[in-house]
């Protein structure tokens, strides 16, 4: 059930938008400067619609839908900020917040942070899930890498580079739900993995989970932008 | 690309080529990694870091994605089972029927807790989630032989007929 | 094979029936098993040797009413013996052709009036290792039927009128289905059976495959024909290994008769299946899940669109539907779709079967018209609670469903209903609960479920049910606050909104259906420290000191 290449017109929050037919609704809604909040997403990847903050209302269905992985339709009419869902999204934004330990002013990733930044745009300031605090380890048998699980937000990001772009698949997750981790081959520790050392993971990571030894306190940025030039490089090879 | 030769069997042990019919069956394919590890563990108890490589070399799965999938599903164990295994159902039907307090008195006779084996490596305290007897609940499975209508004395009786085994 | 040898097997069965007097049927089922129906059959077996009658002792599936096991029973009287024990054995076949032993005699009228057995119509009266009983029973005639007879659009056509619906929980309508995976473009498509029963407290989907594995064989190569695939899976927990067995050896003799394999019933439909087993995950009910577990994957869900039926297992279109899904096919190509339709009520037809279990004095496999009253099969067939105890719910749809109050029993029981009332049809578990049970506490069982049994995807499910349970095991220790009421119902309404797939979609639902109906067993935890019903150890917990800190 191909449909036919050609142009659709839908509606972003009663904002009249013309796309290609096959576009995700958030490929659209950036091309129009539409903000739609993600985590998971990152352009260069598959994508995976794990973080639900990109849920969008769709007129005429009662679900909520990813917009990294709906394609839009023929007179389709997306809201992307209704009440319910910037309540959903600082719901989700809390229980990130309340599952590991992100103390933003001890973290490397202070300031370069997309949880963080996220947080700020959502006008979240405080708390009022629990916290878990779990006891989770920090991995720096690496020479210049490390991985801290207490920042890490299970977005995938760096599985889904080490396999689809470098090839490697040293990254998983193992376990499941509230104590699922990634891991490097067998749980092994990363330094004595199969890694490449390629760097792949930590330029993708939104959070201070991965981040280079070299780098301390807000010297941190994070240059995740190389995907898509790297996959048309390849395209073009 | 240069032919792709599967890794030796770890051992002589005869089991690895059980291990090796299933993964032949399936023409090494990817997708028979679960059956090979459910083959593993039947044929040795559970599944250790040596018998997970072996398998993912073999069928060409990377290390963690391999790991993940063992780690994913409860079925699957990386621990030896003790000599004995006493599983307490913890399906809905047994634990309105009390489940819970079969667990506790396990727990506490044994001193660890579910899903663990004792020391001396004599009997393993597990939980399932259902075992699909439930009209006969609270469920035992005494080396998964299945005991409906359990009481904790019963289960105490029996925990110390194996401790003095 | 063709119909008529299908005939002469049949009769041949029926041929050596006839040599036999009596037939005593011994149920061998796991719940009559555990209670030594195994050492009943081989002395019964014993006795009839001895006896010099003529008498033939069968072994079989589920009768129904497992409180009563081991059960037999004795044609062509139709006499039922209830708790019957090996040392019973050579009084029963003693008094073959001389009325029954009262001793022995179960009065279960009630209990089996109320019934309407469709899926569980060979039950209790075909060996489940014999293709050739379930052959004698009319087997494998649905399929060559609809291959010799019948177009596949004819036979959705009957499943479309038959108004069947997915038998799994979801109720999505199973012609609907069938049609959008017919329509799929493609040579290579897949059909699926979920036999991963993972809803704890049900077990018709066992029940089903280990005592009639052919029927599910047979609804599974009439769903191929219809869709246009090739090859089947049956998706087994591993949990089940009884039921792997039968299944296996079901397959196996299916292919002898060649009612599998290449060329079926002489004409070019080709069609064969193979088990995959689970691996104890209950996530892998969700299609998406089930199909990356099939492929050797973690089983994780995936969004849907695409749907299986479109882009399902290896990226083919694929169909799924559960054990007892498949069950109803062979009788409705049978008997035809208006047949079906004629059962149940406006928006639910045909038959459900329930395991009916909890505190209740019946417990076992019941199958039911769909719209049947709650009350009747609470109160007649499950034959009321025990112990001089006053209902207080029912539980349906497992940890997907919710409970429903006693106030309540007359609702009649359909899909729609039972989600008006905040619950589900579920797969079928039915569990009873009486005035001991508490339901802060059965609320959060479930969570704790959802929450080991979340794959850990998506965020709201996997964060979400850990922080419900975290909340809910405070106010079953006393520590809870009404704050905490509040902020769980916040977390039910974004892990139920946002969640990914069904499993944290309907994750609430226990909790939200103890808040609306027994709300007031919440207060008396949080506010007056108790617990009505004495499950719940308040005074033992320790105050827990919260602490907020700024992110």
């Amino acid at each position: 059930m191909s449909e036919p290449v050609g142009v659709k017109t839908l509606q972003i929050n009663g904002e009249e938008v013309s796309a290609r037919s096959g576009q995700t609704i958030l490929e659209v809604a950036r091309e129009h400067d539409i903000d739609i909040p993600t985590l998971c997403h990152l352009e260069g990847l598959s994508d995976v619609g794990a973080c639900r903050l990109c849920l969008v209302e769709i007129k005429g269905s009662n679900k909520l839908l990813p917009a990294c992985v709906t394609t839009v339709f023929e007179g389709m009419e997306v809201s992307t900020h209704t009440e319910r869902l910037q309540k959903h999204r600082h719901m989700i934004l809390e229980l990130l917040f309340a599952e590991r330990n992100h103390v933003c002013s001890v973290c490397v990733a202070n300031g370069h942070c997309e949880l963080q930044s996220l947080a700020q745009d959502q006008g979240l300031t405080h708390i009022s899930l629990p916290y878990r605090n779990p006891e989770l380890t920090v991995d720096a048998s690496l020479e210049r890498f490390t991985v801290d699980h207490n920042r890490c937000i299970l977005c995938t990001r760096c599985v889904r580079v080490c396999a689809e772009i470098e090839g490697a698949h040293v990254w998983d997750v193992m376990g499941r739900g509230i104590n699922s981790t990634v891991i490097t081959d067998l749980n092994d520790p990363w330094g004595s993995s199969s890694c490449t050392r390629c760097g792949k993971c930590v330029q993708v990571c939104p959070t201070g989970a991965l981040f280079d030894k070299s780098k301390v306190g807000s010297d941190h940025p994070k240059y995740p932008d190389f995907l898509p030039y790297l996959n048309l490089m390849r395209e073009a090879r | 690309m240069p032919a792709f030769t599967p890794p030796p069997l770890p051992s002589d042990d005869k089991r690895w080529k059980i291990v090796n019919g299933t993964m032949r069956k399936n023409g090494f394919a990817r997708h028979a990694l679960i059956e090979t590890l459910h083959t593993v563990q039947s044929s040795f108890g559970y599944l250790d870091d040596d018998s997970i490589r072996f398998v993912a070399r073999s069928l060409r799965v990377p290390l963690s994605q391999a790991y993940g999938v063992v780690t994913f599903y409860h079925y699957f164990s990386l621990k030896p089972p003790g000599k004995h295994t006493v599983t307490i159902c913890a399906g809905t039907a047994c634990y309105i029927k009390g489940a819970d307090k079969l667990v506790a008195a396990a727990e506490k006779r044994l001193g660890i807790p579910q899903g663990q084996t004792t020391k001396d490596g004599k009997i393993s305290l597990m939980t399932a989630r259902c075992v699909g007897a439930c009209s006969r609940a609270p469920v035992v499975l005494r080396d998964g032989e299945v005991m409906g209508e359990v009481n904790s004395e019963q289960v105490l009786e029996q925990l110390e007929r194996w401790a003095v085994e | 094979m063709n119909i008529e040898e299908l005939e002469q097997i049949a009769e041949s069965v029926r041929l050596e029936n006839a040599k036999y007097d009596y037939e005593v049927n011994v149920c061998m089922d796991l719940a009559c098993a555990s209670q030594g129906a195994g050492p009943l059959r081989d002395e019964l077996v014993k006795a009839a040797e001895k006896s010099g009658k003529k008498v033939l002792v069968r072994r079989t599936g589920c009768m129904g009413p497992c409180s009563s096991g081991p059960l037999v029973r004795v044609d062509p009287e139709e006499t039922l013996y209830h708790h019957v024990h090996a040392n019973h054995a050579e009084a029963i076949v003693a008094s073959l052709g001389d009325g029954p032993v009262p001793a022995l005699q179960c009065d279960l009228n009630e209990h089996f009036d109320k019934q309407v057995r469709v899926v569980l119509e060979n039950a209790g009266y075909i060996d489940p290792e014999k293709i050739d009983d379930y052959i004698a029973c009319d087997g494998y005639k649905a399929l060559l039927t609809a291959l010799t007879e019948m177009s596949p659009n004819t036979v959705i056509q009957q499943i479309t009128d038959s108004g069947l619906r997915g038998r799994g929980g979801g109720g999505y309508p199973t012609g609907l289905k069938w049609g959008t995976v017919a329509k799929a473009g493609g040579d290579l498509k897949y059909v699926i059976c979920n036999g991963d029963e993972g809803d704890p407290g049900a077990f018709m989907d066992r029940s089903v495959m280990e005592g009639d594995p052919h029927r599910v064989i047979e609804g599974m190569a009439i769903a191929a024909y219809a869709v246009g695939a090739s090859k089947g899976y049956i998706y087994v927990r591993a949990e089940y290994p009884v039921a792997v067995a039968r299944l296996t050896a079901g397959l196996r003799d299916a292919r002898r008769r060649g009612l599998l394999g290449n060329g079926i019933c002489g004409t070019t439909f080709n069609f064969d299946i193979e088990i995959r087993l689970g691996a104890g995950a209950f996530v892998c009910g969700e299609e998406t899940a089930l199909i990356a577990s099939i492929e050797g994957k973690r089983g994780t869900p995936k969004p849907r669109p695409p749907y299986p039926a479109v882009s399902g297992l290896w990226g083919k279109p694929t169909l799924i539907n559960n054990v007892e899904t498949y069950a109803n096919i062979a009788p409705i190509i049978r008997k035809g779709g208006k047949w079906f339709a004629n059962m149940g009520s406006e928006r639910s037809k045909g038959t459900k079967v329930f395991a009916l279990t909890g505190k209740i004095t019946n417990t076992g496999l019941v199958e039911v018209p769909m719209g049947i009253k709650l009350r009747e099969i609470i109160e007649v067939i499950g034959g009321g609670v025990p112990g001089g105890h006053t209902f207080k719910a029912v539980q349906t749809g497992g940890p997907s469903g919710g409970c429903i109050p006693a106030e309540m029993f007359d609702t009649p029981v359909d899909y729609e209903t039972l989600a008006q009332l905040g619950s589900i049809m579920g797969s079928g578990g039915m569990i009873v609960m009486d005035d001991t049970s508490c339901m802060v506490n059965v609320a959060r069982f479930f969570i704790e479920f959802c929450m080991t049994e979340s794959c850990g995807k998506c965020i709201p499910c996997r964060a979400g049910t850990a922080q419900m349970f975290t909340l809910l095991t405070r106010i079953c220790n006393g520590g809870g606050t009404l704050d905490d009421l509040e902020l769980l119902e916040d977390l039910c309404a974004t892990v139920k909104e946002a969640s990914l797939c069904g499993l944290g979609q309907t994750a609430p639902n226990p909790v939200l259906s103890t808040l609306k109906y027994f709300r007031n067993e919440y207060i008396e935890h949080i506010v007056h420290k108790r617990c009505p019903a004495g499950v719940c150890n308040i005074e033992a917990a320790v105050p827990e000191v919260q602490a907020e800190v700024l992110a």
